[in-house]
């Protein structure tokens, strides 16, 4: 699974409510909930992400609440993979159930610039910095969890495994 | 083991479970909410299964956005009816229940020893039994919805001792607020906390609960107590099931921790998190004159009647202040009820602070007064994040229901003792 896209940065301890704010978790629709991705952080994040990126952020990525609204949020709005320092681990879950891929990257904050072209190959564990010149290797995923995201998602890895129609 | 793996072995059918293996554990029971429940009916619809795999395992709360604060939200709420209707599940709704994570053990849902995962961030609250309750997103809690079971990773366990007594007017609040201050806001991720020492064994289910609820707020995976007669008090009359032997829940003397952390609360002050990191914490006495426009004592953290006991000891007979909005929002109806045969509502209301029907309302900036930006609220809530109560102008600082019911008479942060001093 390669993914490439270019790099928005945030720092440490993103939380849930800024990512998407309390006030919009009655939208049922992802792509309204797409519009207010990091309100709290950056209004013209949606605008930004439209072209396909990768959110790099700092330790602790995703605290606070259980809303699965705030990965669905950066999904549809067009966040190809959040790479960070460490994730809270309801997030890193959540993210990992809806297909959004995730993976955590010590130094990868400093290792990339805003605007950096970036490629993720979960699989192998390998992240490339193009505008860098750079590449390092980070700690795969756990064969499972690879699984659900090459699935798209723990729905559709539940039903492969359940073989429902 | 600790409690913590005793609990995650049984679940698993294994003998012993080791830290940082992958436990499939079968789950005892699971919550959603209003807010988090109709993402997880649709992805339940999309696996393929017609009904959940134990239906007397389920239960649905509305909590968050009621009564309906818009179209939206009433939308979402006849669509959870429904499906607790077609798939006859246990929905506490409007005027029957209150904030899930009060209800839930109020209405027996919440057992010593067993597994709980529930769509909501703090679902953590239930370890004050000595459940293994951790929180979940939507798409996880319909997979339990079909299948029943759940993978965990094994966590390290901090363990926290607490020895001394309190102060009087400080709190479980003001203890909890001070170990996040120094653990951190990421120093517990994936971790378990498990709390310890005679101040536990001591303490009432409400402060133990206010203590499990925040332990998410340092990352962690769950908070826990180990069971006692303080317990078994709480659950008398509240569940016909038969419990485990507390005494098998007891965490071993040769467990093992990752770290122990040794608190002496004797000379804990009053506590506060400044905006906008729950970590951001100092004693109230060191912050200066911060002025507020708003007061909330309420949410799943602080709204039990022994909070509002707090809070009414400090209104009673006085006034708050003109310029501050206080909201007092029980956590319950049986809390409410409760606050009205002991006579609080007529104390709060004759303060001039208003009673708001159970929600979670304000504390997630969902409703019921919201903040303007510029403005302040000192709140019993748990996070103080930018925007998380309304304007992301606005600054949110968390403290004890105490703390918060001086605030609303000075009309800016108070520490309760500082009103002590001034009448003796």
């Amino acid at each position: 699974m390669k993914i490439t896209g270019y790099a928005i940065k945030f720092g440490d301890n993103v939380d849930t409510d800024v990512i998407l704010p309390g006030k919009y978790l009655v939208l049922m629709d992802p792509k309204e909930l797409a519009k207010h991705a990091m309100k709290g952080l950056d209004p013209t994040f949606p605008d930004k992400a439209k072209k396909g990126v990768i959110v790099v952020g700092g330790k602790n990525f995703g605290c606070g609440s259980s809303r699965e609204q705030a990965p669905l949020a950066l999904k549809h709005a067009g966040v190809q993979c959040v790479l960070a320092e460490s994730f809270a681990r309801i997030f890193f879950r959540n993210a990992i159930n809806i297909g959004l891929p995730v993976s955590e990257c010590k130094g990868i904050l400093a290792a990339v610039d805003n605007g950096d072209e970036l490629t993720v190959d979960l699989e192998a564990g390998k992240i490339q910095n193009f505008s860098k010149k750079a590449s390092f290797q980070v700690s795969k995923l756990p064969l499972f969890i690879l699984e659900i995201l090459l699935d798209g998602g723990l729905i559709e890895n539940l039903r492969r495994r359940l073989n429902t129609k | 083991m600790n409690i913590s793996e005793k609990i995650l072995a049984k679940a698993s059918g294994k003998n012993v479970v080791h830290v940082g293996e992958i436990a499939e554990a079968k789950v005892d029971m699971i919550m959603v909410h209003d807010l988090t429940g109709p993402l997880a009916v649709e992805a339940f619809k999309r696996i393929g299964v017609s009904h959940v795999w134990d239906n007397q395992k389920v239960v649905i709360v509305l909590d968050h956005q009621v009564p309906a604060e818009s179209v939206k939200a009433a939308e979402l709420h006849k669509m959870l009816r429904k499906f607790a209707k077609d798939q006859k599940i246990q929905i506490y709704d409007v005027g029957k229940g209150g904030i899930c994570h009060q209800v839930m053990p109020e209405k027996g849902h919440v057992l010593p020893g067993t597994v709980i995962v529930g769509a909501d961030s703090h679902t953590c609250t239930y370890g004050a039994f000595g459940a293994f309750a951790t929180g979940i997103g939507s798409t996880e809690a319909a997979a339990v919805f079909a299948t029943g079971k759940i993978w965990l990773r094994v966590p390290q366990t901090i363990k926290i001792n607490v020895e001394g007594s309190f102060q009087k007017y400080v709190t479980p609040k003001d203890l909890i607020l001070s170990i996040i201050g120094k653990v951190g806001v990421d120093g517990a991720t994936y971790k378990s906390v498990e709390f310890s020492g005679p101040v536990i064994s001591a303490m009432s289910m409400a402060g133990r609960m206010t203590l499990c609820n925040m332990t998410v707020e340092m990352g962690a995976k769950n908070g826990i107590v180990e069971p006692d007669g303080i317990t078994l008090k709480f659950l008398e009359g509240r569940t016909t099931k038969a419990l485990v032997p507390f005494e098998s829940l007891k965490s071993d003397t040769d467990a093992s921790y990752e770290k122990v952390i040794d608190i002496d609360i004797a000379d804990l002050a009053s506590q506060v998190a400044c905006p906008s990191s729950v970590d951001n914490v100092k004693s109230v006495c060191e912050i200066g004159n911060v002025q507020i426009e708003q007061a909330f004592i309420g949410s799943c953290t602080n709204g039990r009647i022994e909070d509002l006991r707090l809070a009414a000891k400090i209104l009673n007979g006085k006034r708050v202040k003109d310029s501050v909005r206080a909201l007092v929002i029980p956590a319950s109806q049986e809390v409410y009820l409760q606050a009205l045969t002991e006579g609080l509502i007529e104390i709060f209301t004759e303060a001039g602070a208003l009673i708001c029907s159970s929600t979670c309302g304000p504390c997630l900036g969902g409703h019921m007064g919201l903040l303007a930006s510029g403005e302040t609220c000192v709140s019993t809530s748990n996070r103080n994040f930018i925007g998380r109560m309304g304007s992301t102008g606005a600054k949110v600082y968390l403290a004890s229901p105490a703390t918060v019911a001086a605030s609303a008479l000075t009309g800016r942060i108070t520490d309760p003792r500082e009103l002590e001093a001034q009448k003796a």
